[in-house]
């Protein structure tokens, strides 16, 4: 016999979807199949039953070989490591639970650490110009139900967050919008024709890396000055007519992802979409969100903002928290030799970091703890191999909309392994022992 | 006016954080108490003597009181922050933050500096013979009052977010810049003498930009108004004016819109 979870929360994307069903075995123990996600959520639930999963810490040995080695060891290497280092980073904390992150935090506070979490190589950008120019937002539930107007800036959620725009963004029939995607004018800037672009009444296929001149473009035209003939590659009448579309509506909403916010310009052209938000509440309510990757890292921000004042990038090793992207970002501390020790924990830089700063996690004593083997895994020290947040432990998550969801616990963990919080509990109890607090 | 001169002895492992080389902090001390002013690696802290050689004593205030750093300061940060008056010298590269929050006194950098030079500064004046890094006078994150006043002065080339959040004071770069300059500002004035790439003035509400190279991208919210003769640090010359960002929100004074001011030189 099997039977069925309902409501399960997909630990994916930054979307959260809340409506899986997963069927698993009569004793709890054995994911048999996924309901209701997209590819890559189903794959995420299934991967935790293969059967070549690492289930035990290993540590890198001289001639390159993995030992396996107890939780207890990885405890004190882990521990040795950060209280040992002047200046350790601690990178991630975006593939896990609040809980987690909280704990880290707590280390990250005893050993001076700089913590940093994904957001550093996506949007973090967008929080630099959030704590510039504020933002105006609201929840995907709001879009769902009120928004007629929806525009894509540089994110491709037909491949990245591949059920958005079934349930909030596109096609959904919400309270103020019966007529589903018909009623929506969809609009995509992106200077490649993707899938999502396929989808859109208007598609601006803008000059690669003009994004703020063409906000800016937008800006000129909605206070109906004049425009130069052509911004951005895009002619001026179809910037007007763009600018109308976004006025004529009755809730306009600006989705937008890695195309501008780590192309050049980075925070300067999310700065500039905040303003372009800003300026149409003065014709039509409009808000403005965006796509976060990383199922938990805007919760990871938030449990930062509310610790430390600042959501990634926290240098503590002075003692107080200075944060300066720039300088206190992992790219830039890896690249400069700021610091002498790498701790990662639920991402994987070394599958999404230039090749210069992974290369300096490799020379740098260093811990990974991921479920997976990964690319990181491959250049760090030791490997702590913990169970799936969202799959075998609950947990607070939240939404790309800054909604916090509690995770379920669908499956048990294979036999004797921690999760994120165990092990940090054990590995923040014996750097207090060490540094005598 | 007394000299302390500091050699750089050994070089830190990671950085070295020396926000205590002020004439603020050294004023008032001989040598012997100077080698004992903080200084950080990381989450250590150490002396000042433990990585430089000191020599000379201070004057009994700031503006009575010179510092000379020598030897390779690239690994070392906050040179002069805060400082309120008096003289540094430092004859060689320097790392980030030199003459962050600085209110008076002058620096001069005989070498390059990193990002984040003048951060947040109201006055004094910081001469760098080299280049300087991104963020040159360019207001702290999250910070919406930039460079308030004072002179940064660049023999060399400069980053990228030149000025952002400017409204007062003066920059002038001999070379070129790299994109976003005078991002925000409501005030102030920038000086380029040699080219300029993309994204002059975006979102700037006041204040004036002067280019006498080119422009690669010219930002669609400034306008070309007219030609006009302008004497600019010494330099006579014709150049064309814009007025932008016309996005962006503006004062009226006299029923008049100000806008913010882009010259660019016209070709002789």
């Amino acid at each position: 016999m099997t039977k069925t979870v309902t409501d399960v929360i997909c630990p994916f994307c930054g979307t959260l979807c809340d409506d899986l069903e997963v069927v698993v075995s009569d004793d709890g123990k054995q994911l048999l199949e996924v309901y209701n996600a997209c590819a890559i959520g189903a794959e995420k639930f299934l991967h935790s039953q293969a059967k070549d999963r690492i289930t035990r810490p290993r540590m890198r040995q001289e001639d390159g070989t993995w030992k396996e080695i107890t939780y207890d060891e990885a405890v004190e290497y882990t521990a040795n490591m950060l209280a040992d280092a002047k200046k350790p980073l601690m990178y991630g904390w975006s593939s896990t639970n609040c809980e987690a992150q909280a704990v880290g935090a707590e280390i990250g506070e005893a050993v001076g650490a700089v913590m940093d979490n994904t957001a550093t190589v996506c949007h973090g950008t967008s929080l630099i110009a959030v704590q510039d120019i504020g933002i105006p937002s609201c929840t995907l539930g709001e879009v769902k139900n009120r928004a007629d107007r929806v525009l894509f800036w540089g994110c491709n959620p037909a491949h990245a967050h591949p059920r958005h725009m079934s349930r909030y963004s596109i096609f959904p029939r919400g309270f103020f919008t019966g007529k589903g995607h018909t009623g929506r004018k969809v609009i995509v800037v992106d200077p490649r024709p993707t899938d999502t672009a396929s989808l859109a009444d208007i598609h601006l296929q803008i000059e690669q890396g003009h994004d703020y001149e063409l906000f800016d473009a937008l800006r000129v035209a909605f206070k109906g000055e004049k425009l130069p003939d052509v911004v951005a590659g895009i002619p001026k009448e179809k910037i007007y007519e763009v600018a109308e579309t976004l006025k004529s509506g009755r809730f306009a909403i600006i989705f937008f992802g890695m195309g501008v916010t780590q192309s050049i310009g980075k925070n300067h052209n999310i700065d500039a979409a905040i303003a372009v938000t800003r300026d149409l509440n003065e014709y039509t309510k409009a808000a403005i969100m965006p796509m976060r990757g990383h199922y938990n890292v805007t919760g990871s921000g938030q449990v930062w903002g509310w610790q430390f004042g600042f959501p990634f990038a926290v240098d503590l090793s002075r003692g107080f928290a200075r944060y300066n992207p720039g300088e206190t970002t992992s790219n830039d501390l890896l690249r400069r030799d700021e610091v002498d020790a790498v701790f990662v924990l639920g991402s994987d830089p070394g599958a999404h970091f230039p090749f210069n700063s992974v290369k300096k996690i490799y020379d740098l004593p260093s811990v990974v703890i991921d479920p997976h083997e990964t690319p990181t895994s491959e250049v760090c020290k030791v490997h702590v191999p913990v169970a799936f947040v969202g799959v075998e432990i609950g947990g607070c998550a939240y939404r790309m909309d800054n909604v916090p969801i509690e995770t379920r616990k669908v499956v048990d963990a294979p036999e004797g392994m921690m999760t994120d919080e165990e092990f940090l509990t054990r590995v923040l109890a014996r750097v207090k022992e060490l540094k005598g607090v | 006016m007394e000299t302390v001169t500091l050699t750089i002895k050994n070089q830190p492992g990671l950085f070295l954080e020396a926000d205590s080389i002020t004439p603020d902090a050294f004023a008032g001390k001989k040598a012997e108490e100077i080698v004992d002013l903080p200084v950080y690696v990381g989450r250590e802290q150490f002396r000042l003597g433990d990585y430089f050689e000191v020599s000379g004593n201070a004057g009994a205030t700031p503006a009575e009181t010179k510092i000379v750093v020598n030897g390779d300061l690239s690994r070392v940060k906050y040179i002069g922050m805060k400082m309120t008056a008096g003289e540094i010298v430092a004859n060689s590269n320097a790392d980030m933050y030199v003459g962050a929050w600085m209110q008076g006194g002058k620096i001069t950098v005989n070498g390059n500096v990193d990002a984040f030079a003048g951060t947040g500064m109201k006055g004094g004046e910081i001469a760098i013979k080299g280049n300087a890094g991104n963020y040159l006078g360019a207001a702290y994150r999250g910070d919406w009052r930039g460079m308030a006043g004072g002179k940064i002065t660049v023999t060399g080339n400069a980053g990228s977010d030149l000025g952002t959040f400017m409204n007062g004071g003066e920059i002038v770069v001999d070379g070129d810049v790299d994109v976003h300059v005078a991002t925000h500002a409501e005030g102030g004035r920038i000086i380029i003498k040699g080219n300029a790439k993309r994204r002059l003035g975006g979102q700037m509400v006041e204040g004036e930009i002067y280019v006498f190279g080119s422009i690669d991208v010219m930002m669609p919210g400034f306008a070309y108004r007219e030609d006009v003769d302008v004497d600019v640090d010494g330099i006579k010359g014709r150049f064309a004016l814009y007025e932008g960002d016309l996005g962006e929100r503006h004062r009226k004074r006299k029923g008049q819109t100000i806008y913010a001011k882009l010259y660019q030189r016209i070709e002789a």
